[in-house]
């Protein structure tokens, strides 16, 4: 039988491998904002778990929610992305470094 | 009435700014396109105003709209006038910028009506998903701003790293909301506090999420330590949206996080006090002490923006209406001496038209332009907290609101760091008033500037004390309200 745990332990490991994702990526901005995709996933699967165990729907709500705002921001984060390509020509993390002191 | 109706006629300012910010979408598009920035910002502070007038009607004490969604008391009241004063002020400031900058665009005021609509959201939220639609669209509108300049390459790596880790942050709040919703078994306010006021055992899942929410919260007001993109972003982000950054959204997040902490967390405040007193501790102490070794004024001004939220934290972590009212009157003075000190430095032009960057251009600017000296020296002696200036009396208030919690080591180590902080605000005097001029300095004389400039130094001035007992009263109701 798959319970509650279940689902908050595959979560809780997404949340972990998106937020090291972030951390530990030195190569691609790409693959940063696939980490940041998969940190919403994963708090939509808790909310989903969480309703479906509350039997309430307040949390499917609110996973609707989050997928709405999660499409508008990759929209802009992509978006920012290609000016700072033209700029740039590059999406190195490691060259992401013009601001400092 | 209608109850769909009734709550759209109690949020005046968020109906009168979403309407606005379409209609003045509209009105660039089709109205000429980028000629229209100068006439659409009117319009755009218009709105703000009009936003502002319905802000006056508001009923008297704590209501609900939306289902318990969304409520004005004193304090959202309060906020609002706050920010926005301050976005209608960062509307106006960008002008003779973006008049000179090939990125005179006219979807300036109109991202920044949008800002404005998130902040004014977020400030009368009363349910974590409203929290989460009004902080998202706040920050996706700043994303945006950041990069502005899209043809240069630091403003577009400012947004880009704006972006990034506000996206993270946002991520690492809304695990958090799912954990307090899961484990509380809601996501309002009031039923969250109910809750925890209850007999029995809290669950320890809360407590994670009210530590997650707190990480986000704090990368939003950058505390440290969830303070790393601010100087960047402050660096690369064309002047005007640096000079809106630290103003506005500041004062809508902290308002946030006050109302998320003692509206819902308030039986556990024993729990996040702790995680307070040190942001607060961290914030006062490398805002003093990262800003010494600064050569740009922009960074200076980014560091200076973490000490001051540092100091505004105490008033938080005192836990106390005295605390908050505190916080409320330091945000009110802080928006005048941050948003006063960015005006001056908007003015300052090299001769070859580039924007003034470095503390050193301002060197002999008492001799140029003495007023404009004497205005940036009078923000400087203010946000140091020197006595006789506005800027000391809301300091004094939140230390006095600590001591009166018993944190009288927190008092201490503010008091130190104020100190140590006013090492850097007085060089820049110093710079102004006795260097040799190098970099000549030439300035642009725009009226509304130099009013708004006029304005914000008469407020910081020893005359700005015949403000405090208005000011003090209207942040003693919204603390009372808050408190209920």
């Amino acid at each position: 039988m798959i319970g509650l745990s279940h689902y908050l332990a595959v979560s809780a490991a997404l949340f972990v491998l998106g937020v090291l994702g972030i951390f530990l990526n030195r190569k691609n901005i790409i693959i940063i904002l696939m980490s940041i995709e998969l940190i919403l996933l994963a708090v939509n699967i808790n909310f989903i778990a969480f309703s479906s165990f509350l039997h309430q729907v307040h949390g499917q709500i609110f996973a609707m929610f989050v997928l709405t705002v999660a499409a508008g921001e990759a929209a802009i984060g992509l978006a920012i992305l290609v000016i700072y390509f033209r700029n740039r020509g590059t999406i190195a993390v490691d060259e992401a470094d013009m601001l400092k002191g | 009435m209608n109850p769909t109706l009734a709550s759209i006629a109690l949020a005046g300012p968020e109906t009168v700014l979403t309407a606005g910010s379409l209609t003045a979408l509209m009105l660039g598009t089709f109205g000429g396109g980028d000629k229209a920035l100068r006439w659409l910002t009117f319009v755009a502070v218009t709105i703000v105003a009009i936003a502002g007038l319905t802000l006056i009607d508001d009923p008297v004490g704590r209501t609900l709209a939306f289902d318990g969604l969304y409520v004005t008391d004193a304090y959202s009241s309060f906020l609002k006038v706050l920010i926005l004063a301050a976005s209608a002020a960062s509307m106006l400031l960008a002008l003779p910028y973006l008049a000179g900058a090939k990125t005179g665009r006219f979807e300036y005021p109109v991202l920044l009506l949008l800002a404005t609509l998130g902040m004014c959201i977020m400030v009368s939220a009363n349910d974590l998903l409203t929290l989460y639609v009004g902080l998202e669209l706040q920050s996706l509108a700043a994303y945006v701003l950041a990069a502005f300049h899209r043809g240069e390459a630091r403003s577009s790596e400012a947004g880009l790293k704006y972006f990034v880790l506000g996206a993270l942050a946002s991520g690492i709040l809304l695990y958090g909301v799912t954990l307090v919703y899961g484990f509380a078994g809601s996501t309002e306010f009031d039923s969250i506090h109910r809750l925890l006021a209850g007999p029995g055992p809290r669950s320890l899942g809360i407590l994670f999420g009210l530590v997650f929410i707190l990480a986000g919260l704090a990368f939003k007001i950058s505390a440290v330590p969830f303070h790393m993109w601010t100087p960047d972003v402050y660096e690369g982000a064309p002047t005007p949206v640096a000079a809106f950054f630290s103003a506005a959204p500041k004062a809508a997040a902290l308002g946030l996080t006050v109302r998320v902490l003692v509206g819902a967390f308030g039986p556990m405040q024993f729990d996040w006090q702790q995680i307070v007193l040190f942001l607060s501790v961290a914030s006062m102490g490398l805002g003093a002490v990262a800003a010494i070794g600064q050569t740009n004024i922009k960074r200076l001004l980014a560091y200076s923006s973490i000490a001051n939220i540092g100091f505004a934290l105490v008033g938080l972590a005192a836990g106390t209406p005295q605390g908050i009212e505190a916080l409320l009157f330091y945000l009110a003075v802080y928006l005048a001496m941050t948003l006063g000190s960015f005006l001056v430095v908007l003015q300052l032009r090299r001769e070859d038209g580039s924007a003034v960057e470095l503390m050193s251009d301002l060197a002999g600017l008492s001799r140029v332009r003495p007023g404009l000296a004497a205005a940036l020296a009078v923000f400087m002696f203010s946000i140091a907290g020197i006595p006789p200036l506005l800027g000391f009396w809301p300091k004094f208030a939140v230390f006095q609101a600590a001591i009166a919690a018993g944190l009288v080591p927190l008092a201490i180590i503010g008091f130190v760091t104020s100190v140590i902080a006013a090492f850097y605000y007085l060089r820049v005097v110093k710079i102004m008033y006795f260097d040799d001029p190098g970099v000549a300095v030439a300035s642009t004389r725009d009226p509304i500037n130099g009013g708004l400039i006029l304005v914000a130094a008469t407020f910081c001035s020893p005359l700005g004390m015949l403000t405090i007992t208005p000011i003090v009263a209207a942040a003693g109701r919204a603390a009372a309200a808050l408190f209920g």
